[in-house]
C-alpha cells in the first residue's frame, strides 16, 4: 500500500466549517470524530432514514444497476480486446457504488457531470446499454452518434451533461449548471464527479471559490481511487484528506467510503439536502478503488501490487458487500442474485450485438452537429462560408 | 440614426439584448460596480441589477466554464474578458468545452455563449496584453469569430452574436472604443454574422481587412485616389468565421488585384487563409500576386517607437498597394 494514503487517513486535521459556523470551535475535535468522519465501524448506514426509506425493490434495483454497469464494462473490455473498440477505454469496475449510490438520491432538478471514466454514471442515470456500447463501437446508433466515444457520453434529457476528457475541465461546467439552476429558481443541484488527480487542476479551485462566494448548489464528488494514472495519491497530492481543500473556502466537506452503497447514499443525500435547502456547495471525497488499469492500454505493472488489488476485491468489493447485506436483510436470495447477473450479462451481450450490427456513420455526418445553424439551415441567420474543407 | 461611440454602441447592443431576453447575463471582471474596465457596461448594473450584471473574481477559467455550463442549460451568458489576451488561462473552457460539446454530444447540447473583449495591439502595453487571437479562434470548428470595425457594426454584431445559438468569440479594439459614427437606433437593428461590407467601391485593387486595419485601409484608399489616381475597393470582413467568401471573390474578380491587411500576426494568420481562397477561386482573375501586410512577426513590443513599426501603418500598406498596381 505504499504511497496509498487515501484509505488510511480520513481524519481532518483542522476545524470543519460546519462547526465553525455553529460557533462551537471549542469542541471541534470531538465533533469531528463523532460526526464528520463516517466509518463503517461507527455507523450502520443501513439504519439511516435515507436508506430505511428504500423498499426491497429499490434495493434490488440498486444492486441490479451496479451489476449491469460491471457486466457492461466487462463486455466492453472484451470488445476492445477483439479490436472492435478503439481509443481509450477507462473502466469504472470497482467504483460502481459511487455512481449508483449518488445518483439514486437525486430528484428531477438534480444534474450530473463527470470526467472520462463515465460509463457507470451514464448507466446510473438511465442511459441504456445499447446506445452506450454503440458509442464505444463508434456507431451511428451511439449516444453521440459515434462522435464522442468512451470519454464523452451525454444525455441531457436525463440531466447528464457528460463525459469530459480533460482532467478537471468539467469542474467549471458543473459550477455553471448549478449557476443556471439557481438562476432559474430551481431547487436542484449538480453533482460534479472528478478524480483524485483532478483535484490538482487550477480551475477546480477557481470553481470552489465561486461556488462558495455565489452560494451555488454544486457538489464536487472526488472519487478517490488512489491513483492519478500511475501516480499514487501520496505522490501527487500534499495535504490529506483531499476534501479538506474545500475548507479554505468555507465549504462543507466530508470523506466517505465508496464500497458501501448505503454510506454513499447518506453522504450524497446530505449534500443534496444542503444544496436544496441552503443553496450551498459541498465537497465530498469518496474513497474507492479501480480494479483495472487506468485505461485498457495501461498494463498495470508499474505502480501497485497484485496483492493490493486482490485485497480490495476480496474485502471491499461494492457489489459483493451490497449483495451480502441484502441477503442478510432477506431482501435478496443467492438465486435472485444469479438471475440478476445472468440478465445483466445477457443485456451486455445483446448490446454488443446491437453495436456490432449497427452501421458506422457516413462520411458526410462528419459535418453534422458542429453548429446549431448548419444543422438547422432553414433557420440560419448568419451568412457566409462556415466550413473550409468538407469531405 | 445617432452619432455615438463604438463603446456606447456596444453598450446599447448589450442593453437591448439584456432587455429582450431574460436568459442573457453579462459577467466578467469589473463589469458591474466599476462599470467595465473600458466602461463598455456603464449603466447596465443600475438598469438590470446584480443578478444580470455580474462582477467575477479573477478566475477566467472558472467563469468562462461556468458560462459554458450555464449556456448548456439554456442561458445566454456574455463573458467579458478585460483583454482577450487573458483568454489563454481559460483556453480549455473556450476551445475544448464551448466549441466541442455540441459535436461530442451528437448535437444534443447547444452552447449559446459569447466571449467578448478587446483584442488588439497598439496601446503600448507589451506582449502579454496585445494578443489578436482571431486566427486561432477561427481555427476551431464549432466556434464563430467576429471583429467589428465600426460603431454600427459593433452594435449590430453583438446583438446577432448574443442571439446566435453557437459560441461566438467577439473581438473588440480599445483604440476604437472612442470612435464615433452613425449607428441605427432600435431593437431591430442587427447585422448578420458572416456578411462582409464594401466600405468603398473601387475598380483597380481590393483592399481586404478586418478590425482596426479597415481604418488604415480607408486612409490608404484616399491617398491612392488623391495622389495616384487609383480606385481602391475596401472590403471589411466583419466576421472571420463564418467568412463572406463570396464578397471577397466578387471583389477580386472585379478589381483583379488583392491586398490583404490585418493586425494579426502573419504566420497562419487570418489572411493566410484568405490568400489561399483567392488563389483557389479567382486565380485566373489575378493580374498581380496577392499582397499582404500583417503585424510584424515579433511579440508585441512595448515602446511606442517599436510598436508603431509593428502594426501595419499607412505607409507600409500604401507601398504594398503600389507594388502590385
Ligand atoms: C489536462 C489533462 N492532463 C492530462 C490528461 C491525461 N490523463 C487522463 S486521466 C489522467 C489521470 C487522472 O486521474 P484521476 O483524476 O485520479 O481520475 P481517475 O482516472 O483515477 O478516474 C491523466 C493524467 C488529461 N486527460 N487531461
Ligand atoms: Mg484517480
Amino acid at each position: 500500500m505504499e504511497g496509498l494514503h487515501h484509505d488510511t487517513n480520513l481524519e481532518p486535521t483542522t476545524a470543519i466549517p460546519d462547526a465553525k459556523l455553529d460557533g462551537k470551535e471549542d469542541n471541534i475535535i470531538d465533533e469531528q470524530e463523532s460526526d464528520l468522519i463516517p466509518t463503517d465501524k461507527d455507523v450502520d448506514f443501513a439504519l439511516l432514514p435515507v436508506n430505511q426509506d428504500l423498499s426491497d425493490n429499490d434495493k434490488i434495483d440498486l444492486y441490479d444497476q451496479m451489476v449491469r454497469i460491471r457486466r457492461f464494462e466487462e463486455r466492453s473490455l472484451r470488445a476492445y480486446q477483439q479490436g472492435k473498440i478503439g481509443g481509450f477505454l477507462h473502466l469504472y469496475i470497482g467504483q460502481e457504488a459511487v455512481a449508483v449510490g449518488s445518483v439514486s438520491v437525486l430528484g428531477k432538478d438534480d444534474h450530473v457531470i463527470t470526467a472520462y471514466r463515465d460509463h457507470g454514471h451514464a448507466i446510473a442515470v438511465g442511459m441504456n446499454m445499447d446506445e452506450c456500447m454503440a458509442e464505444l463501437y463508434g456507431k451511428k446508433t451511439g449516444c453521440s452518434k459515434g462522435k464522442g466515444g468512451s470519454m464523452h457520453f451525454f444525455a441531457p434529457d436525463k440531466n447528464f451533461w457528460g463525459g469530459h476528457g480533460i482532467v478537471g475541465g468539467q469542474t467549471p461546467l458543473g459550477l455553471g449548471i448549478a449557476y443556471a439552476l439557481k438562476n432559474f429558481n430551481k431547487q436542484g443541484s449538480c453533482l460534479c464527479f472528478m478524480g483524485d488527480g483532478a483535484t490538482n487542476q487550477g480551475p477546480f479551485y477557481e470553481s470552489l471559490n465561486l461556488a462558495a462566494l455565489w452560494e451555488l448548489p454544486v457538489i464536487y464528488i472526488i472519487e478517490n481511487n488512489g491513483y492519478s494514472m500511475g501516480t499514487a495519491e501520496g505522490r501527487h497530492s500534499a495535504g490529506d484528506p483531499l476534501a479538506r481543500r474545500g475548507e479554505s473556502f468555507d465549504i462543507s466537506w466530508k470523506v466517505a467510503h465508496g464500497h458501501d452503497l448505503y454510506e454513499v447514499r447518506s453522504v450524497v443525500q446530505e449534500a443534496v439536502e444542503r444544496a436544496h435547502q441552503e443553496c450551498k456547495p459541498t465537497v465530498l471525497e469518496i474513497i474507492t478503488y479501480r480494479y483495472r488499469g487506468h485505461s485498457v492500454a495501461d498494463p498495470d505493472q508499474t505502480y501497485r501490487t497484485k496483492e493490493e488489488i486482490e485485497e480490495y476485491k476480496t474485502n471491499k468489493d461494492p457489489l459483493n458487500l451490497f449483495k451480502r447485506k441484502l441477503i442478510e436483510e432477506n431482501v435478496l436470495s443467492e438465486e435472485r442474485a444469479l438471475e440478476i447477473d445472468k440478465s445483466a450479462k445477457d443485456e451486455a451481450n445483446a448490446s454488443a450485438e446491437f453495436a456490432s450490427e449497427s452501421p458506422f456513420p457516413d462520411a458526410d455526418e462528419l459535418m453534422d452537429d458542429i453548429y446549431w445553424e448548419t444543422d438547422n439551415p432553414e433557420k440560419r441567420s448568419s451568412e457566409g462560408r462556415i466550413f473550409f474543407e468538407v469531405p | 440614426m445617432s452619432i455615438i461611440s463604438y463603446r456606447d454602441a456596444l453598450n446599447q447592443g448589450l442593453a437591448e439584448e439584456l432587455q429582450r431576453d431574460s436568459n442573457v447575463v453579462l459577467m466578467g471582471e469589473e463589469v458591474a460596480q466599476f462599470k467595465g474596465s473600458y466602461k463598455v457596461s456603464e449603466g447596465l448594473l443600475e438598469k438590470f441589477g446584480p443578478s444580470r450584471i455580474i462582477d467575477t473574481p479573477i478566475s477566467e477559467a472558472a467563469f468562462s466554464g461556468l458560462a459554458v455550463g450555464a449556456s448548456m442549460m439554456g442561458m445566454r451568458p456574455v463573458v467579458e474578458f478585460m483583454f482577450w489576451s487573458f483568454c489563454y488561462v481559460a483556453f480549455d473552457q473556450i476551445f475544448n468545452n464551448a466549441a466541442n460539446v455540441r459535436y461530442m454530444s451528437g448535437g444534443l447540447i447547444n452552447v449559446p455563449v459569447v466571449f467578448r473583449g478587446p483584442a488588439n495591439g497598439g496601446t503600448n502595453v507589451g506582449a502579454t496584453h496585445s494578443h489578436t487571437p482571431e486566427n486561432f479562434a477561427a481555427n476551431t470548428p464549432g466556434m464563430k469569430v467576429v471583429c467589428p470595425a465600426t460603431p454600427a457594426d459593433a452594435k449590430g454584431l453583438i446583438k446577432s452574436s448574443i442571439r446566435d445559438n453557437d459560441p461566438v468569440c467577439f473581438m473588440e479594439n480599445t483604440i476604437l472604443y472612442n470612435l464615433k459614427d452613425e449607428v441605427p437606433e432600435g431593437e431591430d437593428f442587427i447585422i448578420p454574422l458572416g456578411k462582409a461590407k464594401i466600405v468603398t467601391e473601387g475598380n483597380d485593387i481590393s483592399i481586404i481587412a478586418h478590425g482596426k486595419a479597415v481604418h488604415t485601409a480607408i486612409e490608404v484608399a484616399e491617398e491612392l485616389s488623391d495622389k495616384h489616381n487609383v480606385s481602391a475597393e475596401i472590403l471589411d470582413l466583419r466576421s472571420i468565421r463564418p467568412l463572406d467568401q463570396e464578397a471577397i471573390i466578387a471583389s477580386v474578380k472585379k478589381t483583379n488585384r488583392a491586398l490583404l491587411v490585418e493586425e494579426n500576426k502573419p504566420f497562419c494568420g487570418v489572411d493566410a487563409q484568405i490568400c489561399f481562397l483567392i488563389q483557389d477561386q479567382a486565380f485566373d482573375y489575378l493580374d498581380a500576386p496577392i499582397a499582404r501586410v500583417s503585424a510584424v512577426d515579433a511579440p508585441q513590443a512595448y515602446s511606442k517607437s517599436l510598436e508603431s513599426v509593428q502594426l501595419p501603418g499607412r505607409e507600409k500598406v500604401l507601398k504594398a498597394a503600389l507594388n502590385i498596381l
